[in-house]
């Protein structure tokens, strides 16, 4: 990056330090930290939005719609999620293949033969002479897929107790005011159940920071990838030689994440009492009597 | 040569703890043999969940206890390993305590004249078991903090119109009724810790001759046959039974912590969501 790092063993001390850190390596492992807070970009929304059809699923009146949001939400809780991860990427990947190989391949075979899945080579997604740029997207998107279904489930868990906690009068009131069933639902059940989700859903949030390491896992090149590619240690061949650093390496990953959390922490705190305004709970009420 | 599933049984029915046949299946994969290798595999699965519980149990009150201390010498240090644990993942503790270990001497240490052999620690069933007891115990001590900090204050004041003050006061109201309001809570605990077992091997520490708990196995044969829709259902149903078993057996402990009160005004056990840490 530097001029003066041209020679990497030529230098010592504060400008080796500086040199290292600022490696070609070491670049794209700051950039993978944008990989992580991408994820939870997109998947807080996508997951939110899983979560919301779910628990609407599961209120609804229509029993088989009914039943598949119930098994939706009760799928996730008896089993480690990890397996989730580990079957979705797998399996989303397989069915999207067998999907497209029977619109483009001839061979209409059955994939899965013996010991391998077989589709025509039209059929890969993405394609084999697609850049490494559309394998590493293609990979990535998995996980988020993948994310969005099992944290949807944990969000439909929570909005769906919280839409059962929405004081019942409350929607009788709009009812009397002569709403109909959708406009109760979207002008009064919607708003105010927001309060009782939220301690349920800010837990989400944390538990999706720490779950983000699982990328890894998921085959995707993230701070842990990184963090073990860097530390590991490095012979003289390298232009960087030292011993064994993972352990450091992970030292930095830990005081991300401590901070990530505690900046959460403080941030849902403060949307809390923000929430809690004229709400009928013991938070609105403490609130009420602090202003009066 | 096919095997009947018995005979499958009697190969690899312990195979995940080192008895019974050595090499594992490469070709023509039945289902006898991924149930019973799966199975196999829950062992780890259990050893890590109940000895981490079981430990984890005593330095959580510990550790709730040195919260409550008005002493900011016992109480910080217990704040920071209550944050520490809770606020990573547990992946990356499983990493970092892998890193550290590894880093013991290799021959062993020698303090006051005794020599210490060190490499059994980086062993799963060490280091992995030692990073779950400390992780069960820091979110069960915030469960057991919350709890005592919510014991209702007529509780206490009758306790000392009783006369009961200090240790007695703490043995026979005060920690009772703590475990009776942080029961329901500590049953998901319960649950998690078993869940998160299924992360050792997937982290750090390496499954020594292919003995892994159930995730491993399940994901050995998803990788071999290219066919996840077998393998992973299948440790599903394991951990469905192993969450049933968990809920029951402290359903009874819950009732037996309730067992002084009328039946309308227990505390009852709610499954919620898993979490990972």
């Amino acid at each position: 990056m530097f001029e003066f790092c041209a020679d990497p063993k030529a230098i010592e001390g504060l400008t080796w330090a500086v040199c290292y850190l600022t490696s070609a390596k070491h670049v794209l492992f700051y950039w993978s930290f944008l990989t992580v807070l991408l994820l939870l970009a997109i998947t807080a929304p996508a997951a939110l939005a899983m979560g919301f059809v779910g628990a609407t699923a599961a209120r609804s009146h229509i029993a088989p719609v009914s039943w598949l949001g119930k098994l939706y939400i009760w799928m996730v809780r008896g089993v480690p999620d990890i397996i989730f991860f580990l079957f979705f990427v797998i399996a989303l990947d397989q069915i999207i293949e067998y999907g497209k190989s029977l619109m483009v391949c001839e061979n209409h075979a059955w994939p899965w033969q013996g010991l391998e899945f077989r589709v025509c080579p039209e059929a890969k997604v993405p394609l084999a002479r697609s850049s490494a740029f559309w394998h590493q997207a293609y990979g990535f998107m998995l996980a988020v897929v993948t994310f969005a279904i099992v944290f949807g489930a944990f969000v439909a868990n929570v909005i769906y107790g919280a839409m059962n906690a929405v004081p019942r009068a409350q929607l009788e009131t709009a009812e009397a005011y002569g709403m109909s069933r959708a406009q109760v639902f979207r002008r009064i059940l919607i708003p105010q159940m927001w309060i009782y989700a939220l301690p349920g859903l800010g837990n989400l949030w944390m538990i999706l920071i720490k779950a983000t390491p699982l990328l890894f896992l998921l085959g995707v090149k993230d701070i842990v990838y990184y963090a073990r590619e860097l530390g590991g240690s490095k012979t003289q061949a390298y232009e960087y030689p030292h011993g064994d650093w993972r352990l450091w390496y992970f030292m930095a990953l830990m005081v991300f994440y401590l901070l990530f959390t505690r900046i959460s922490e403080i941030g849902i705190s403060r949307l809390t009492r923000r929430l809690s305004h004229g709400q009928a709970t013991a938070g609105g009420e403490a609130l009420r009597r602090a202003g009066a | 040569m096919s095997m009947t599933c018995w005979e499958t049984i009697q190969a690899y029915g312990l195979r995940s703890i080192g008895i019974g046949e050595n090499l594992l299946p490469r070709s023509d994969f039945t289902l006898c043999q991924q149930f019973t290798l799966i199975g196999s595999g829950m062992i780890w699965n259990l050893y890590f969940g109940i000895l981490a519980l079981a430990g984890g149990f005593f330095l959580a009150n510990a550790i709730a206890l040195a919260r409550t201390a008005r002493n900011p010498l016992i109480r910080k240090p217990a704040d920071w390993f209550v944050f520490v644990f809770r606020g990573s993942p547990l992946f990356i503790q499983f990493f970092l305590a892998y890193e550290a270990l590894v880093l013991l001497p290799k021959g062993g240490v020698d303090i006051l004249g005794i020599h210490l052999n060190t490499a059994w620690t980086t062993r799963a069933w060490a280091g992995a078991l030692l990073v779950l007891f400390l992780n069960t115990a820091a979110y069960s001590a915030e469960i057991f903090h919350g709890a005592l900090k919510s014991i209702p204050k007529g509780d206490l004041e009758a306790a000392e119109a009783y006369g009961l003050t200090g240790w007695k006061k703490f043995i026979r109201i005060e920690w009772p009724t703590m475990l009776r309001l942080g029961w329901p809570a500590y049953t998901n605990e319960a649950i998690f810790l078993f869940h998160a077992t299924t992360l050792v091997f997937f982290s750090g520490f390496p499954a020594f001759q292919q003995k892994g708990d159930a995730l491993y196995y399940a994901n050995y044969f998803a990788d071999k046959t290219f066919n996840p829709f077998i393998p992973y259902p299948i440790v599903a149903f394991y951990f469905i039974l192993l969450t049933l078993a968990v809920t029951y057996f402290y359903g009874l402990v819950n009732r037996r912590l309730n067992r002084h009160l009328p039946a309308n005004t227990r505390s009852r056990i709610r499954l919620r969501p898993n979490l990972i840490r």
